[in-house]
């Protein structure tokens, strides 16, 4: 097997008309952290929910540790969908964070964390909690186990959506703007967690706004503007001066909401 | 009006109490079946529930009571009239359930249930531990309206001879000729039930967690 954890071969997603992915290919090396950028409708959201298949491309593959993700190829090279029991075995690979969070808002913090080691992996009660309190205690909301959703700040939500993915072992974390919601020191609680995370050799893939995150934390920038893969690179290249002109000039954007001190 | 009647009106309010909670729940039950019909994809299974709530939301339950009870022993099915008034109540009740809860299925933020698919549950599971609870949540008030609305139905039961709390009125009426007093009293009771069912059903809203509670 390859050193990547998700292989993307030219994808292609139309909506209608639109296209929205541009014959991106991409690969995810294991171990590291990729980080998606670019601005608002770009297509890094839509990339990153292709590799949850929680959108299906229109053309192209995506292969997860080596299986094939969402379609298969017959021996004719027709596409077909995979079966319902396959796609979830892939998907068991992955956790997926999403920009609005969402924690079931009937089950508490531990509820959430412990429900599919439950139902999706059988668990009894005592088992599955106690697993989930072990993903609790990393985020640091332990002491917030048996509060609902409602009753915890957005920041602490957040942590409790990255527990809930976490308690399921997956192999690649998967984050769709995840602080795109939060105010900047609700902000830093969440990006601290995916450091830590980081750090323990988890393979990423972050689609953020947060580009000080991307050049610190990151291990490999990609750039993405109208549905289209501008570049891959690691930061220290990316962000280095000459820039790829259209990256300076997202980046100016930022410059001009004075936060010059960040990039 | 001697304590007598009014304790002969009270006992046969537990007959209305009883019918009636019992064709909620199981009205409720069929109305998830319902939704789950026509949140399954499989186009008979939608076409069925479609036919089947806009037949009982259509046609006054007096006449399908009447309809049943005729029906039944022609096809020569033998039941109590307790059973009819049951079957009756739940069907129609299952209708009107099922139109409230498509609202609130159509309610549940589709970011939920891609969370669930994510965490691996199967669209069963999903349908049952996340759909399910939320939508209930979301269409309690009008859950709760029904409720209502059914109690006070249930006094349309007599049809199929059952004695519940407006029948033995009746019967009262016919054999003291108060008609003022007992009706008054017939009513009363209705309002006294569905005071506490409104009062229960709006404690339930703000205690339940989740959507609309704390």
């Amino acid at each position: 097997m390859s050193d990547n954890a998700i292989s993307v071969q030219h994808l292609v997603k139309r909506f209608g008309t639109t296209t929205v992915l541009d014959d991106i290919s991409l690969e995810i090396p294991r171990g590291q952290v990729s980080c998606l950028i670019g601005p608002s409708g770009s297509g890094k959201s839509t990339l990153l929910r292709c590799m949850a298949f929680l959108e299906e491309a229109t053309d192209g593959s995506i292969f997860i540790e080596g299986a094939p993700l969402g379609f298969v190829y017959d021996g004719a090279g027709k596409r077909q969908r995979q079966s319902a029991t396959e796609l979830r075995k892939v998907r068991s690979q992955i956790g997926m964070v999403f920009q609005q969070f969402n924690l079931w808002p009937h089950m508490t913090a531990l509820g959430n964390v412990s429900a599919a080691l439950r139902r999706v992996r059988k668990m009894g009660k005592a088992e599955a909690e106690e697993k989930a309190m072990v993903q609790l205690r990393k985020v640091g909301l332990e002491n917030r186990a048996g509060h609902y959703p409602s009753q915890l700040s957005g920041g602490q939500q957040q942590r409790v959506a990255i527990a809930r993915s976490l308690a399921l072992e997956p192999k690649i974390m998967l984050f769709d703007e995840p602080t795109s919601a939060l105010d900047p020191e609700l902000t830093g609680e969440v990006l601290n967690v995916m450091r830590s995370l980081a750090a323990e050799g988890m393979t990423m893939v972050v689609v953020t706004h947060e580009i000080g995150f991307a050049a610190t934390v990151g291990n490999q920038i990609s750039f993405l503007d109208h549905g289209k893969l501008l570049f891959t690179d690691a930061p220290s290249k990316a962000f280095a001066k000459p820039r790829h002109p259209r990256l300076e000039q997202f980046l100016d954007t930022y410059l001009d909401r004075g936060a010059s001190t960040l990039v | 009006m001697s304590w007598k009647l009014f304790n002969l009106l009270l006992e046969a309010s537990l007959m209305t109490i009883f019918v009636s909670t019992v064709s909620i729940l199981i009205g409720l039950f069929l109305a998830i079946l319902l939704s789950a019909a026509n949140l399954s994809g499989i186009r008979p299974l939608q076409w069925f529930a479609k036919f089947f709530i806009s037949f009982f939301r259509g046609t006054p339950l007096l006449v399908q009571l009447l309809l049943l009870y005729n029906l039944l022993p022609v096809v020569g099915i033998q039941i109590p009239s307790l059973v009819t008034a049951i079957i009756g109540l739940s069907i129609c009740t299952a209708a009107y359930q099922a139109e409230n809860l498509r609202g609130g299925f159509e309610g549940v933020p589709t970011g939920l249930v891609e969370s669930a698919d994510m965490a691996g549950f199967s669209p069963v599971q999903t349908f049952f531990h996340i759909r399910v609870p939320i939508a209930l949540r979301l269409t309690l008030p009008a859950l709760i309206n029904e409720a209502i609305l059914i109690l006070k139905a249930s006094s349309l039961v007599s049809v199929v001879g059952l004695i519940e709390l407006t029948r033995m009125a009746q019967n009262l009426v016919a054999s003291t000729f108060m008609p003022l007093e007992i009706y008054a009293s017939a009513g009363l009771i209705y309002l006294v039930i569905n005071l506490v069912v409104a009062t229960a059903g709006r404690q339930l809203e703000r205690r339940l967690p989740g959507v609309g509670g704390k």
